[in-house]
């Protein structure tokens, strides 16, 4: 190695500061009175381009967000009538018996969006169906989240939607069935464009 | 010559100074006599004076399960840009969980190459960043959208907004690590509380600037702004920083969840609803004076107040003495920067007439706060996400500060 390539190499190295620490140098008042010696720059301990990989691979996770299209939902089924008698028990007490206790209220509303007095309930203003089992499942009952079992989800969902005359008294709801109900409200929304 | 730099509104312009010691006032009676025996010693986790008490405001737990509820920062008590962590507003949907970190874990899923699950200590070996912020509920100051005005302070009316020093890790290293599929356009965001509170993101935004932040304010997140780890999306509505956050699922488009679809999406009056309304627009409060408070005196008055908005920088905060008729651009004495919260300050002479204060912020964006009346002009009356018209505070001859609509 000759003379003159061994003085590049240790220019190089005094550059080595400030062009893996620009930011660093830029943050720190003085930082450029106190220089780094050659020795604390040398190969390097340091670098900005530091990513570690901490993932640890995993093959299975339970999955529980239900997609409008309902290809997540689990099996199961229930009807409408089942979900009376669970709703009565696990439900009415906040939500009211018909589904229309105030500052709770799941039913009614229909027609309302548009008028100084809207109400927004599961009838009115929900855009799908499959949210119903989505969200029954993942934060009802209020203080017992979890606790139903899909078929109760299932039963509630269509009790829910009876209450609101979306289905008929004699509906079973299951995973085929609940993303082919179409909600009244499906195309009340203008998804704005992200930015 | 003092006259010369007051205009007829009253504001003092830029460098006029009020004339010092023409008044002289007694000293203020002594009590250090043995102080030294009554002092505290040092102690393990500070505490505010006792005589200068702050709490937080407007505390609503919901009639059938007091962890749902709000809490609002008192913004009339604080000065600066940056929020106490013990007075940051809080919303939560099913109460605070105490997590141990230990057994708590972060998995993302959906359309990435290779499910990865991270410990707590596993994103505190990731390089972290930290950056200033504001978080805005999508509610804040929706008393404002109600028929009549409320006669409260600034804080109870609009202080679901809060400043941090925000510290994690970008988002976009952790997304990198498990691989993006082509298709997968969102990303859906849940939390480990007893609601498993999900909201989606498009990933356009979620590359960008978005952190899984650990750290408030210098200290790791308190439980109630969601300890261990919580999505942080600057500039957007509160909900969608997801607290306890415990799984990321990549997909082609979004979950549409009960918080997306039935509440945080803004009814317009013709009966349609907007949804994905993420950015929180350009905002501007005086905080001092402000409701509740009387002005002491006749004389200059400090006005005060923060600005932010969710699509950029502040460039210009105007304030007003006449309810809008004639404005003034204030001096912004905080560090500008984006998707932060930004304080205003301008001198007021108060001659003890009654005045109508507003402020008024405009972002870098050229977005310009609206009047009330006009930032509800498009919504359903019942409709109170995402409002950002204009305060107005009424100074009474009294010196007494309410709010009113103009």
């Amino acid at each position: 190695m000759s003379m003159s390539n061994t003085a590049l190499i240790i220019l190089a190295l005094a550059l080595v500061p400030t062009l893996l620490m620009p930011a660093y140098a830029q943050s720190v008042k003085g930082a450029e009175s106190t220089p780094l010696s050659l020795s604390d720059t040398l190969p390097s301990s340091l670098s900005l381009t530091h990513k570690p990989r901490r993932g640890q691979p995993v093959s299975a996770y339970e999955n529980t967000i239900v997609s409008r299209d309902g290809v997540e939902l689990p099996r199961g089924s229930g009807s409408a009538a089942e979900g009376k008698l669970v709703y009565a028990a696990r439900c009415a007490s906040c939500h009211g018996v018909d589904g229309r206790q105030p500052g709770n209220v799941l039913a009614g509303g229909q027609g309302s969006l548009a008028t100084p007095q809207p109400l927004k309930t599961v009838g009115s203003y929900w855009p799908y169906a499959t949210t119903l089992y989505d969200y029954i499942a993942r934060a009802m009952p209020y203080g017992h989240e979890k606790s139903l079992t899909a078929d109760e989800v299932y039963a509630v969902a269509a009790y829910v939607l009876l209450l609101n005359q979306v289905v008929p008294a004699d509906t079973r709801l299951d995973q085929h069935s609940l993303p082919q109900v179409v909600m009244p409200n499906r195309e009340g929304f203008i998804e704005l464009q992200a930015e | 010559m003092t006259q010369r730099t007051v205009d007829r509104r009253g504001f003092l312009k830029a460098g006029a100074t009020v004339a010092a010691g023409s008044l002289v006032v007694p000293l203020l009676a002594d009590d250090r006599v043995n102080r030294s025996v009554v002092a505290a010693p040092p102690g393990d986790y500070g505490q505010p004076s006792p005589f200068a008490p702050a709490r937080r405001e407007a505390i609503s737990r919901h009639p059938f399960g007091a962890g749902a509820g709000a809490s609002s920062t008192p913004l009339q008590l604080l000065n600066g840009t940056v929020t106490p962590n013990s007075l940051h507003f809080e919303r939560h949907h099913s109460g605070i969980p105490q997590i141990d970190p230990a057994k708590h874990t972060l998995t993302i899923y959906g359309d990435v190459h290779q499910s990865l699950q991270f410990s707590y200590e596993d994103l505190l070996a990731y390089p972290l960043e930290t950056h200033l912020y504001f978080l805005e509920c999508s509610g804040n100051s929706y008393r404002n959208t109600l028929p009549d005005a409320q006669n409260a302070t600034a804080g109870t009316l609009s202080g679901l907004v809060s400043g941090a020093e925000w510290t994690g890790v970008p988002l976009h290293y952790l997304l990198a690590e498990a691989g993006i599929k082509p298709n997968a356009k969102w990303l859906v965001a849940e939390g480990a509380d007893a609601s498993a509170n999900t909201r989606s993101l498009p990933l356009n935004i979620a590359l960008d600037n978005v952190m899984v932040a650990l750290y408030q304010n210098g200290e790791p997140l308190r439980p109630s702004q969601g300890f261990p780890m919580r999505l942080f999306v600057p500039g957007c509505e509160g909900n969608i920083s997801i607290k306890w956050l415990t799984a990321i699922k990549l997909q082609a488009e979004p979950a549409y969840t009960r918080e997306e679809t039935s509440k945080y999406t803004d009814l317009l009056k013709d009966g349609q609803a907007e949804m994905f309304s993420l950015r929180m627009g350009v905002k501007s409060l005086i905080t001092t004076p402000s409701g509740l408070m009387t002005l002491p005196r006749q004389g200059v008055v400090e006005i005060s107040g923060l600005a932010w908005s969710g699509h950029g920088s502040i460039r210009k905060v105007e304030v007003s003495a006449d309810a809008g008729r004639s404005w003034v651009t204030a001096p912004l004495q905080s560090e500008p920067g984006p998707l932060r919260l930004t304080r205003f300050r301008l001198p007021w002479r108060w001659q003890g007439a009654p005045a109508i204060l507003q402020s008024r912020a405009v972002d870098d964006r050229g977005n310009i706060q609206p009047s009330r009346d006009h930032a509800l002009a498009r919504y359903s009356p019942l409709g109170f996400y995402h409002y950002n018209g204009i305060q107005s505070w009424q100074v009474s001859a009294a010196g007494e500060v309410k709010n009113v609509y103009v």
